[in-house]
């Protein structure tokens, strides 16, 4: 079998940016394992701007960004195989991948860098009543068609979930003539960021329904109507509120959920972000093997992505050469009120420096506080004016604060009157 | 008077903009800005596909080297509908000079396209 040092699943920007990383801190036996016929991910199909402002301070588009990565892992020529589905890992790390040259190969690495992406959450994993006819689709599969094939979903097109992708592709098949009918979203408010809203929406006089759902579609064949209803506080649809809309097309914007299972399966423990638990340095239980990315916990900004990806690199090159810094992982992280997740699961409470904590919140919130607690003992709080979950949270704590205490680190939001 | 979001920051403060261009509302000097701009001469970049032949996909992704005038986001579009390219391509590639007219902005290719 054949043995190298690094193994990386997945070569979208995560992958991209740890392999990078591990390569200048002096591993050179490395494989990038990519599942698609290209580098690069996701980013690939996602042709608008705003992707870059804190990596190369400037503003590209996806497929510009992903270039870029692409460039800096060519350079130092590492290994990369296209086409190549990663099916299986064990916790000696052995995995096995199969690619049309190839066949099926096993490969033993001492360390690994789980990269995988996220996928997107699907019409089966909401229950919408009525017909199952074609033309209902996810906002990722409608960016894939429309930006790589060229190929326009539909003609009237109705969009459920507010979030990025369903608002950018709303502008992007409105600009190719389709009509967008409106967007439903389920929350009282917009899971997209506001630059999203103004630009893809206002722009072009998009209605957005808050507190709505699609309650049904009809169609025979091919979709042909469907109805939203205003929702009570329980998300059920209210008899009485039905708006009809005559479209060929339903776009599902409803979230992404990490692509996770290879650790799942290990018996990795799952943090709330429904990726795999981690330390500081992004290694998970199982020595040796690390997650970063949108695997790790869902990122709204590839800045973040590949930041992250780094630290993972940097950390399992340590691994490899011996040199890692040993880890207590004595505090454990949890989500207190109002937040909806916190990665890393575990921290240190010995060493120099800072803990940096990444989260979201469950519902925009304005004048509170992020109120941390050690043991029950508040140790920080920072103030917020505004707070929204589309946008995640990065904060560092100084280790100093921890007084070299074990226990549970809890990080709560909490109203600004409710704060002594 | 125009009502505005400030789409700057994630605050999104709501502007209010009067006709000697007064910006209220805004939390910050970046929302001044930011509503003067959008008031007067409302821009945006714009990105899209053009057709690409001899390449391993159909589809090779442009967008605007600066951003153009607003009002003129459809006819840019009609711009790029029209065009088809050959492979090769590669990312800065000038696919069509001062779209609409406009001088010195140009679509440009925004991935590498090899011939295959
Ligand atoms: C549809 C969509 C649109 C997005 N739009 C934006 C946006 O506009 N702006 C923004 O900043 N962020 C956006 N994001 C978030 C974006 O995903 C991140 O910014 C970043 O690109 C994620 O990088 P990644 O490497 O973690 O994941 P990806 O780019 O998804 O890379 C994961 C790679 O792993 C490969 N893979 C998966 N499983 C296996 C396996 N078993 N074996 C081998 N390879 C495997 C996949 O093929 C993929 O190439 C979007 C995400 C999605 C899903
Ligand atoms: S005015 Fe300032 S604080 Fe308000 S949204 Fe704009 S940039 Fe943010």
């Amino acid at each position: 079998m054949r043995e190298v040092d690094l193994a990386i699943i997945g070569g979208g920007s995560a992958g991209l940016s740890a392999a990078v990383s591990a390569y200048d801190a002096g591993i050179r036996s490395i494989v990038i394992l990519e599942k698609g016929p290209f580098l690069g991910g996701i980013l690939n199909q996602c042709i608008h701007n705003g992707f870059g402002l804190t990596e190369f301070k400037e503003e590209l588009t996806g497929p510009e960004f992903a270039a870029r990565f692409i460039a800096q892992a060519k350079e130092r020529n590492i290994e990369y195989h296209l086409n190549s589905v990663v099916s299986s890992l064990t916790k000696d790390k052995v995995l096995s991948y199969m690619n049309p040259e190839e066949g099926a190969v096993e490969i033993k690495a001492k360390a690994i860098v789980m990269a995988a992406g996220c996928y997107e959450r699907s019409a089966g994993a909401i229950a919408i009543p009525g017909d199952r006819p074609a033309g209902i689709l996810t906002a990722g599969q409608a960016q894939k068609f429309l930006n790589e094939q060229g190929y326009m979903v539909g003609k009237r097109v109705f969009i459920l979930g507010s979030g990025d992708i369903g608002l950018i592709m709303a502008r992007r098949m409105t600009l190719e003539g389709a009509k967008v009918l409106g967007v439903a979203e389920l929350c009282a408010w917009s899971n997209g960021l506001n630059r999203n809203m103004v630009q893809c929406l206002y722009d072009y006089d998009i209605p957005l329904y808050l507190s709505h759902t699609v309650s049904k579609c009809e169609g025979k064949g091919r979709l042909e109507r469907v109805t939203i209803s205003e929702v009570d506080e329980r998300k059920q649809p209210i008899p009485g509120t039905e708006k009809v809309f005559d479209c060929d097309t339903l776009v599902l914007s409803i979230g992404l959920l990490p692509n996770n299972d290879l650790l799942n399966n290990l018996g990795i423990p799952q943090g709330r972000s429904r990726g795999s638990e981690v330390n500081e340095r992004l290694e998970t239980s199982i020595p040796g093997i690390f997650s970063a990315g949108n695997v790790l916990h869902v990122h709204d900004l590839v800045d973040n992505v590949v930041e992250e990806a780094r630290v993972a690199g940097k950390a399992a090159a340590e691994y490899i050469l011996g040199t890692a810094e040993k880890t207590d992982n004595d505090i454990k992280v949890i989500p207190g009120n109002m937040i909806g997740y916190v990665v890393p699961g575990y921290v240190s409470s010995k060493g120099e420096g800072k803990a940096t904590l990444k989260f979201r919140v469950r519902e925009p919130s304005k004048n509170v506080y992020i109120v941390y607690t050690l043991n029950g003992k508040e140790i920080k709080k920072v103030f917020k004016p505004v707070i929204i979950p589309s946008e995640m949270e990065i904060q560092s704590l100084p280790k100093s604060l921890f007084n070299g205490e074990s226990g549970t680190l809890t990080v709560s939001l909490v109203k600004k009157e409710e704060v002594k | 008077m125009r009502e505005l979001i400030c789409i700057c920051c994630p605050r999104g403060c709501r502007l209010t903009v009067d006709d000697e261009l007064n910006v209220t509302g805004n939390f910050c000097p970046r929302g001044i800005a930011y509503g003067k701009s959008e008031v007067t001469n409302p821009t945006r970049v714009v990105t899209s596909t053009v057709r690409i032949n001899g390449s391993d996909l159909a589809m090779c992704p442009v967008k605007t080297s600066e951003p153009i005038k607003k009002g003129n986001i459809f006819k840019c579009m009609e711009e790029i509908n029209k065009i088809q390219i050959e492979a090769p391509v590669h990312i800065g590639d000038v696919i069509i000079h001062n779209v609409c007219g406009e001088e010195g902005i140009d679509v440009i290719a925004t991935r590498n396209m090899e011939k295959i």
